[in-house]
């Protein structure tokens, strides 16, 4: 069983201007481990694929809701997941393959999920075509938990 | 604006700053390619030293710049990318572009 001692859940709406805010919002989440800037770094650039995947691939034609859920899980380990309930990726294989993209007119580099990939210790997709998509990474800290009084 | 431009005649110096995400990118693409099609640089020159975050975004920055100078054969160069900076240019092998 899950060690969880913290989380938060939020839902944000599948703008671009929100792609700061939620790398914002998960960097001062993971604060409380201590991490290293580079953690952080690595952390905020894993959120910002995976919720841009969602505002440019998941709702092609309109905006949609982009729900986060954080967890710290033991005393070291971040897990974040990111879902939307968009139309889903048909082949999540091939949409893992780098320099994949379906929208190179607006220059997508095809690099999102080598990003998540290795800057995150572990990912997963899972998508179902018409339903959405579920990304989930952990990454494991340097740093510290900070025990907090109730 | 987080993009501020030094023309040369034959090098276009971009200097970035900030955080470029895909939000961000679009604004600074329309600026640079202003200016890349007026002046036809032989060389683009990306200083990324006020960059303080960037997705992949930034090398779809990169990319697209570079398909638009090498239509009359032009190059392109990167200057000062913080370590974050780096790990993505050279996730993208675009690292042989520093100098």
């Amino acid at each position: 069983m899950q060690d969880i001692r913290n989380y938060m859940k939020m839902t944000i709406s599948g703008q671009s201007k929100n792609e700061a805010l939620a790398r914002m919002c998960v960097s001062a989440f993971a604060a409380q481990l201590d991490p290293t800037i580079e953690e952080i770094s690595d952390i905020k650039a894993a959120v910002s694929e995976a919720v841009t995947n969602c505002i440019v691939h998941a709702y092609p034609d309109k905006i949609g809701d982009i729900f986060i859920e954080l967890k710290i899980i033991g005393e070291d380990t971040i897990y974040i997941k990111i879902k939307d309930k968009g139309i889903g990726i048909p082949d999540v294989k091939k949409a893992m393959e780098p320099l994949f993209t379906t929208s190179p007119e607006t220059e997508r580099a095809g690099l999102g999920f080598a990003v998540m990939e290795s800057f995150m210790d572990r990912l997963s997709v899972r998508s179902k075509e018409g339903s959405g998509t579920t990304v989930i990474m952990t990454k494991r800290l340097n740093g510290r938990y900070e025990q907090t009084d109730k | 604006m987080s993009v501020q431009l030094k023309n040369s005649g034959d090098i276009l110096i971009a200097f970035l700053s900030g955080e470029i995400d895909h939000h961000a990118a679009a604004e600074m693409r329309f600026f640079i390619d202003g200016e890349l099609e007026r002046s036809m640089p032989k060389l683009i020159v990306f200083d990324f030293s006020g960059v303080e975050f960037m997705d992949s975004s930034g090398i779809g920055l990169v990319l697209g710049r570079i398909r638009v100078i090498s239509g009359w054969g032009g190059k392109a160069a990167i200057e000062n990318p913080r370590p974050l900076i780096r790990k993505m240019l050279s996730l993208a092998g675009l690292q042989k572009l520093i100098r």
